[in-house]
């Protein structure tokens, strides 16, 4: 009998190397003759480059090379952009891995000094005297839009890059004929994702083989390949990307980088290994972004609640160039979610994508989801006020009721299955939500500021059918694929294409495997992040590993389980039908006596001694797995806050999430998912967002100007959740990466402005620092 | 040629001699000279705690020290934690509660942990959390890293 492992809370597998200091990181990797990279960054937001002298440089003490953009030229295509986003006019100015005659951000990469060591590759930098001619730069993605603003790219009038509209029922009609419309201007800050691993990169190329391989902090090392393949002329498969441990990601080690372009052509220039790794101030200019949205939204409502319409116009930042994912993120990820979890009509988005001098932005945890959740959730929080009636009365009103095989949506998606009102109930419990509004009224009376916030959402997750990927301009797939592999002694080693960086799919893989065969989670070993050893897949993130990996894990190990049974049926001398399997035992109806272990089938699978008829050799299937539809995760967070009426402080006081991602196959994993989630959703709420000077310095340049929640700023988060299964997924899983996200930015804000009501505020910008809810209090109190 | 120093440090009971520059930072030759990556570089301002060591018995961010400063000290890392086999109790902790997920934290909070615990064997939630405020974690949210000092405090006989 083994012991039940799915759905178990056991502990991880990965974490005994983690724990005692021993896994791998990319910048723990030392190869021989390896020498070192430092990239140096433009000083300014926006300038022409007259001229590049790296004459001094070259001369340093241990310096080996130094390069520009112009030795890169013939070398170095430019970077692409992956998700080319249809019916948008979308333009794709070059992105050159070292800038030419202009940089466009602080941060940009001007040169490269590659040195026996990297004190010496970074002394070197400060001998490269570049001659700039500084340019008027532009931040506010609002203002860089308009006539007259700087620009940055030639083939991008206004700065533009795109135009996306979402569309669905009447919007326009809805607004005419609305008893009432709310509406409001939210902005949504620029975020680091601050992985606690810097980026790096080590490129080893070969020339008598013409191989390259890149070792890199990559959320999808195929992928990786794939760019490396456009941007250096290698041939594919004579590429092999290595994630090895990957410490953190968030979506900002999805992008493919000019770093590892530059790393790679200088290993490819002097035939010995190269490393890079950036410093933490460096990963604050030249490691993507997220957010950057100003968003202005209406709601339109009957007097009774009952929500009409919602039309809104965004504002996204882009910063200088298109990184690999950016278009896809506010507007894929973020229009088509404009419902939310509610039946709402009608629906009409536009969506500018604008260039900035800042640093590039792309997917950051949630990606286009927390800047959907958290518009239509302030508005229903808006129009409850406006219509004096309680929040939560609203919200019920518009949910879309239970459903269990599919639901349409005016902006053309189907969610899979869905108990919103389940969810909200769970939350409203837990909290002793009316309980909650009293001590808030005796609060309100004592003088003192306590405030609740309360946001439902839904997810777009498991991304996603490769048909839509298509569709809407992605340029790869969106599948995964899975090889299990049984040795003769019966353990397994399991090959996935995806590639995850703490999500645990080491510990949660296993247990798939164990539960469809019965084998233990210890006999099963994952391999993943390695191009050379693992098929094909499109990396981890849109919360798509267990999901969409997992399934291919699922299908694969299905296969094993169908060959096992027809070997088994042979061994016992018995038809394939007769033969049933429990426990990780194939034996003879009605007779379990007469039987065989999965540890015998894989045996003599392996040995073949003495095999059916036609039947292969080897116990060992692969699974390509395409999803049919992506995932619908949703949930119901609520958020307790009192704000010191004379400093402006907040403290957030609880914080209960309640989630629904389906079935859980870990979940202590799970829960852990959420924690961080909701700890990186409340950040921007309370304390982080880069802020420029007009100049387009970064003036949150360090970790000591942009405030990262810290152990003691966060309350304990109380966790529950529900389980609705994915209909179309084989295990029922819908995934939970980014739930915590896209839920608590909205809860915590909504909160936050419960608490401020009294006083007639209404809105202020995240960050929601103690300095701007004091102002806004005072405003208030001198009467606005 | 810069001018490089003798140093000598003592990490995890082996003595670890070369020759450094001056302005070598600690975290540098832990790794790059004495070869132990199990501690980390997360900043370049003192702020993530990642290079978190034990120095002559107390805690210290290995990303503030000299080298040279360091020489004749004794220095413990993440790999000097277990005692051969056996997970110390704080390692047990963490792994029985999910205390981490990329792991690169791992590290330095689990000796920030231990620094806690030296001082207050039966800290209080609260003491915990602002004792580890010197470490930034990104995956965990802090929750389950709490949970688990509060256990390995309960097994090391506080609690
Ligand atoms: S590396 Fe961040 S504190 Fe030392
Ligand atoms: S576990 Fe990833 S930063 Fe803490």
């Amino acid at each position: 009998m083994t012991t039940r492992v799915f759905s178990s809370g056991i502990r991880r597998r990965e974490d005994p190397r983690l724990i005692t200091g021993r896994a791998s990181y990319t910048d723990d990797i030392k190869l021989p003759g390896m020498v070192y990279a430092a990239i140096l960054r433009s000083m300014y937001a926006h300038a022409n480059i007259r001229s590049i002298d790296t004459s001094a440089a070259a001369g340093q003490p241990g310096v080996i090379a130094v390069y520009t953009g112009a030795d890169t030229e013939g070398a170095l295509n430019g970077l692409p952009c992956a998700w080319l986003i249809p019916n948008s006019d979308l333009k794709t100015p070059a992105h050159p891995a070292i800038a030419k005659d202009r940089v466009r951000y602080v941060g940009d990469a001007v040169a490269v000094v590659v040195a026996e060591t990297r004190y010496q590759a970074e002394d070197a930098l400060e001998h490269i005297v570049v001659e700039y001619e500084p340019l008027d730069a532009v931040l506010n993605p609002k203002d860089a839009a308009q006539d007259g603003a700087p620009q940055l790219h030639d083939d991008a009038p206004n700065n533009v890059a795109f135009t996306w509209a979402v569309a669905g029922g009447d919007a326009d009609a809805a607004f005419a004929d609305a008893d009432v419309t709310v509406s409001d201007v939210i902005t949504l800050p620029r975020l680091i994702a601050n992985p606690m691993e810097p980026r790096s990169a080590i490129a080893q190329w070969v020339g008598a083989t013409g191989e390259l391989t890149l070792w890199n902090t990559s959320q999808n090392p195929h992928i990786a390949r794939f760019l490396t393949c456009v941007v250096t002329g290698v041939p594919e498969h004579k590429i092999r990307v290595i994630a090895p441990e990957v410490g953190g990601g968030f979506g900002s080690k999805i992008p493919y980088y000019p770093d590892e372009a530059i790393t790679a052509f200088c290993s490819m220039r002097l035939g010995v290994p190269v490393k890079w790794t950036e410093t933490r101030s460096e990963n604050y200019l030249a490691t993507t972004q997220g957010r950057d949205h100003i968003e202005e939204v209406e709601m339109a409502a009957t007097s009774d609640g009952k929500i009409t319409g919602l039309r809104t116009t965004v504002y996204a930042g882009l910063g200088a160039y298109l990184s690999t994912a950016a278009p896809g993120v506010p507007t894929i990820l973020h229009g088509l979610m404009y419902s939310g979890a509610y039946d709402i009509p009608n629906i009409s988005g536009t969506i500018y994508g604008v260039f900035n001098n800042g640093t590039p932005v792309d997917a950051y945890r949630g990606a286009g989801r927390p800047e959907a959740t958290t518009l239509i959730e302030r508005l229903v929080d808006v129009l409850a006020a406006e219509l004096g009636m309680d929040p939560v009365e609203v919200r019920r009103k518009n949910l879309i009721p239970k459903f269990e095989n599919g639901h349409d949506v005016v902006t053309g998606l189907t969610y899979d299955s869905g108990d919103y009102g389940a969810t909200l109930d769970t939350v409203l419990d837990a909290a002793g939500y009316s309980a909650l509004r009293e001590e808030q009224e005796q609060a309100r009376g004592e003088g003192r500021l306590m405030g609740v916030g309360v946001s439902t959402y839904v997810e777009i997750c498991g991304l996603g059918p490769s048909q839509v990927a298509g569709a809407v301009g992605f340029q790869g797939g969106l599948w995964e694929s899975a090889i299990v592999r049984f040795h003769p002694t019966g353990k397994v080693n399991v090959m996935v294409g995806s590639s995850p960086h703490g999500q645990g799919e080491e510990t949660t893989f296993a247990q798939i495997v164990a539960e469809e065969v019965g084998v233990g989670v210890d006999d099963v070993e994952i391999i993943h992040g390695d191009t050379d050893l693992t098929p094909m897949g499109w990396g981890t993130y849109g919360s798509r590993t267990t999901a969409v990996s997992g399934a291919a894990v699922t299908l694969a190990t299905r296969k094993i389980k169908d060959k096992s049974k027809a070997l088994a049926a042979h061994l016992l001398e018995a038809a394939t039908e007769d033969i049933e399997y429990e426990d990780g035992r194939f034996f003879v109806r009605g007779s379990p006596d007469q039987h065989k272990t999965i540890q015998d089938i894989a045996l003599m699978a392996n040995v073949a001694w003495d095999m059916p008829e036609g039947m292969e050799p080897g116990l060992e299937a692969s699974a390509f797995y395409d999803p049919p539809n992506f995932t619908y995760p949703f949930g119901a967070h609520l958020a307790v806050v009192e704000v010191d009426p004379a400093t402006g402080q907040i403290d957030l006081q609880r914080y209960i999430a309640v989630d629904d991602c389906g079935v859980q196959i870990n979940p202590m994993i799970v829960e852990g998912q959420v924690h961080g989630g909701v700890a990186q959703g409340v950040g921007p709420v309370l304390w982080e967002g880069v802020v420029y000077d007009e100049s387009g310095q970064p003036l949150t340049g360090t970790m000591l100007d942009y405030a990262l929640p810290r152990a003691d700023g966060l309350p304990d988060i109380e966790v529950q959740s529900n389980t609705t299964p994915s209909p179309h997924h084989p295990l029922g899983v819908k995934g939970v990466g980014e739930a915590g996200t896209i839920a608590s930015t909205p809860t915590v804000y909504n909160a936050v402005m419960d608490a401020l009501r009294p006083l007639g505020i209404t809105r202020i910008d995240m960050p929601l620092t103690p300095e701007k809810v004091w102002r806004a209090m005072q405003d208030a109190r001198n009467g606005g | 040629m810069k001018l490089k120093v003798p140093v000598e440090i003592t990490i995890n009971g082996k003595s670890c001699s070369g020759e450094v520059e001056p302005r070598q930072l600690l975290v540098h030759f832990i790794r790059e000279n004495a070869g132990l990556t199990g501690t980390k570089v997360g900043c370049d301002t003192s702020q993530c705690g990642t290079c978190t060591v034990v120095l002559d018995g107390s805690t210290a961010k290995a990303c503030t020290v000299l080298t040279v400063q360091a020489s004749g000290s004794s220095v413990t890392t993440i790999e000097g934690f277990a005692d051969g086999a056996n997970l110390h109790p704080l390692q047990e902790a963490f792994w029985n509660n999910h205390a981490l997920q990329c792991g690169f934290c791992t590290p330095g909070m689990i000796i920030a942990a231990d620094a806690i615990l030296r001082n207050n064997p039966s800290p209080t939630r609260e003491e915990i959390r602002q004792g580890l405020e010197g470490n930034i974690c990104r995956c965990t949210g802090y929750q389950n890293i709490v949970r688990a000092v509060e256990q390995a405090a309960e097994t090391m006989g506080g609690g």
